[in-house]
């Protein structure tokens, strides 16, 4: 399902003398249908960079990145909207939502992009929260105002409430208690089950060995850097 | 949805005298499409605006908007009659000043109705039903109808601009700054009202802003300008996170975090 | 017995033939204001000036002149322009409407159907129908030259808005043949229906807004309207208390200090011809 070729990457910054740094050389991955992945590695070797050159957002400076038949590193941005519409999901630590937007909406709004109709998207969204144990009375608010672990499990709600065949989840248990870590787990290992090509980062090492079926250590993408 | 881009700008250029405004831009919306255009003042991306929605002459370059029958129309050589038909049914612009895209003497629901009178409507109650209708969808209160935008908050004037300008169901709306000058709270209800009708009405949007976060929960591609020029282009989140010009990484550096 | 000390009818005869070209141009596309070189006449904007321009163009010897001001010919403005053309012209003057073959009229229609000879020059205040919503004359022009008509009805949907009917009383548009929009000058909308189809000329002069527009006879002129609203030619309720007469344009006037008053036509001549008519 996604397929890492030769993937490579640096960061050039005009502003500070034109630096160059090279974050990425050589990266090679491929995850299946069904499998989940776990990319391992110290902080800092580069593993959100990857994910996040995965759903395009960040670019990339030489290889293919394939999911399904999309080649991301090519992609034009339509065709890269396209696919995070329907193809590719992805939970990142933060929640980035307009403000003043009911949770209920937030969590509903993947379906809704996607044509859903909007009672029904709605039922959905309602239904996660439910199991996520997000307390009913928050659902008409803002989550902007949430805790941390409210507004990371509004945010699982919202990467899964459409069944995207690709799924890139980036620290999903951080900062929930015992119980709704649980419940993610499950979701997780539903959506494998269902055959959705999972890529993690997962620092909760029982969660790792729970979910991965393998693991990508990044550093070996890592270039040695000047000194 | 129809199978090509809704809108297409070639080599689009404008300049007064020596200076430029914009300078060789190209690019493609296609249909639910939403766009930004971001760069600091004097960038030319309200000439750019400008030029696109018809408001200026460019001095090269055409404006392609899909005429549905008649394929990509290149709306600078269109008819005058032609395109002013153009711009009160598949186009809307909402100005940054809601004084400047409404008429201040005459009652909301007049603002609303004209364009609705403006292609032919000739009945007084499904003109004023259809106002209602739409300030409603713009949460204005159905019994502030016959007020006039004078008696209206800022937040109000801009939503009723809003309403005014897509009565008539329009393909493409180009905005320039619509929540320039209000307050941040009022900001987010309009960003989220202008999110929502884009998606329930598929329109393709334009957004001319300074502001980067409107950009990143508005738009789903991004064009950075500078000195008239195209600088960067991509999906709005690549651009804002992963900036390529030196002038973007910038522009996203000096940005305050909240 | 015209003041020989004037050139006929006041104007001179390159002025009379610059205002007859903008006259003919007008008649040639009804309903468009042609803009003219509008002269200082030898008397206030607002008291005719377009209207005597256009009167003076039109005239000659063999005229007979009649002129009205809000349907009278005994009223200060009617009685000065008359004499005006009665010193500078020598013309014939009547105050019978079928006897005339130019009416310079001020703010109504004669209440009897004129016929095909005939020519009825109105005095224009403001031409401009779309003054009051759009104040700026380059973009007014443009609406007319694009047909760009929406803000004409957004006027009267405010008139309904806000008073439950379209209260234009007065100056009531008109659409021309399908194609311009135009001010028929302040007669009362009870007039409206007798601008279309007129068998007699009809010439629109505005001094001060250097204007002229023209019905030629028989032309479509139909009043703007809803079709849920549709236009009414309204009228006070009752009839003339010296004629009678309870189908014309009636004024109202306060008889004394009680509040009491009586309706009377606004149309004199017509009155009193009725009048005199009765045993």
């Amino acid at each position: 399902m996604i397929r890492i070729e030769n993937l490579a990457k640096e960061f050039v910054l005009h502003n500070q003398g034109s630096a160059v740094i090279p974050v990425m050389a050589g990266a090679h991955m491929t995850v299946a249908r069904g499998e989940c992945v776990a990319l391992v590695g110290a902080s800092g070797a580069g593993k959100s960079t990857l994910m996040r050159m995965i759903y395009g957002n960040y670019l990339c400076d030489g290889g293919s990145i394939l999911v399904g038949d999309v080649d991301v590193a090519q992609a034009s941005p339509r065709a890269i909207i396209a696919l995070r519409r329907e193809v590719l999901g992805y939970v990142s630590q933060f929640l980035r939502v307009v403000p003043r937007v009911p949770t209920v909406d937030v969590v509903a709004e993947p379906l809704l992009a996607l044509g859903v109709a909007a009672d029904q998207a709605r039922a959905r969204a309602m239904d996660l929260l439910a199991r996520l144990n997000v307390p009913e009375r928050l659902w008409a608010l803002s989550p902007t105002t949430f805790s941390g672990g409210e507004q990371q499990r509004v945010n699982i709600a919202r990467g899964f409430v459409h069944p995207y065949p690709a799924l890139l989840l980036d620290e999903p248990t951080a900062s929930l208690d015992a119980a709704n870590r649980e419940v993610v787990l499950g979701l997780i290992e539903e959506a494998k089950a269902r055959g959705a090509a999972i890529v993690g980062i997962f620092h909760d090492e029982g969660a790792r060995a729970r979910l991965a079926d393998r693991e990508v250590d990044v550093r070996a993408f890592t270039p040695a850097r000047g000194t | 949805m129809s199978a090509g881009p809704l809108f297409r700008v070639e080599g689009l250029s404008k300049r007064y005298g020596a200076r430029i405004g914009c300078a060789d831009v190209s690019f493609d919306l296609w249909p639910g499409e939403v766009m930004g255009i971001v760069g600091e003042s004097g960038s030319g991306k309200t000439t750019l605006l400008n030029c696109m929605a018809g408001h200026l002459a460019p001095d090269a370059g055409r404006v392609l908007f899909d005429m549905k029958d008649r394929g990509m129309v290149d709306t600078v050589t269109m008819p005058e009659p032609e395109r002013r038909r153009l711009v009160r049914t598949d186009w809307a612009f909402v100005h940054q000043h809601a004084r400047d895209g409404l008429r201040m003497g005459v009652s909301a629901g007049g603002n609303v109705g004209e364009r609705l009178m403006a292609v032919g409507a000739r009945h007084y109650g499904d003109i004023r039903a259809a106002a209602v209708d739409w300030l409603g969808r713009v949460e204005i209160a159905a019994d502030r109808v016959d007020d006039r935008p004078r008696a209206f908050s800022g937040g109000m004037q801009q939503r009723l601009q809003i309403a005014r300008n897509l009565v008539t169901g329009p393909r493409l709306v180009f905005m320039d700054e619509p929540t320039g000058g209000l307050d941040v709270s009022v900001q987010a209800r309009l960003l989220d009202l202008l999110r929502g009708l884009v998606r329930e009405m598929g329109l393709s949007a334009i957004v001319v802003t300074h502001d980067l976060a409107v950009v990143r929960l508005l738009a789903d591609r991004l064009m950075v300008m500078k000195d008239g020029r195209v600088v960067e282009t991509g999906l709005t989140d690549q651009v804002l996170d992963d900036p390529q010009h030196g002038y973007t990484q910038l522009l996203v550096s000096s940005v305050l975090q909240v | 017995m015209n003041d020989q000390h004037y050139n006929f009818a006041y104007l001179d005869e390159q002025t009379k033939r610059m205002i007859r070209r903008a006259i003919l141009k007008g008649l040639a596309i009804p309903g468009y204001q042609v803009p003219f070189a509008s002269r200082e006449m030898p008397m206030p904007y607002g008291w005719g000036t377009g209207g005597v321009q256009v009167t003076a163009a039109c005239l000659t010897p063999d005229d007979r002149l009649k002129v009205i001001d809000q349907g009278a010919d005994d009223t200060t403005n009617a009685v000065s322009i008359r004499k005006f053309f009665q010193r500078t012209a020598g013309v014939a003057v009547t105050t019978a409407t079928p006897e005339a073959s130019v009416i310079q009229t001020r703010h109504r229609i004669p209440e009897v159907a004129l016929t095909e000879g005939q020519i009825l020059v109105y005095q224009v205040p403001i031409p401009e129908p779309l003054r009051f919503l759009e104040p700026r004359e380059t973009e007014t022009r443009r609406m007319h030259a694009l047909e760009d008509y929406g803000l004409m009805h957004v006027k009267l949907y405010e008139d309904i808005a806000r008073h439950g009917a379209i209260a234009t009383s007065y100056a009531y548009p008109v659409k021309v043949e399908g194609r311009y929009v135009m001010d028929p000058s302040p007669i009362p909308k009870f007039d409206n229906p007798k601008l279309a189809g007129c068998a007699a000329i009809q010439l629109f002069g505005a001094g001060r807004e250097q204007r002229i527009y023209a019905l030629p006879p028989y032309t479509k002129a139909v009043s703007l309207d809803f079709d849920d609203f549709p236009f009414e030619p309204t009228k006070a309720a009752g009839a003339c208390a010296i004629c009678g007469s309870d189908t014309s344009y009636l004024d109202e006037v306060i008889v004394d200090d009680a509040g009491g008053r009586m309706f009377v036509c606004s149309d004199t001549d017509y009155c009193a011809s009725r009048a005199e008519g009765q045993p």
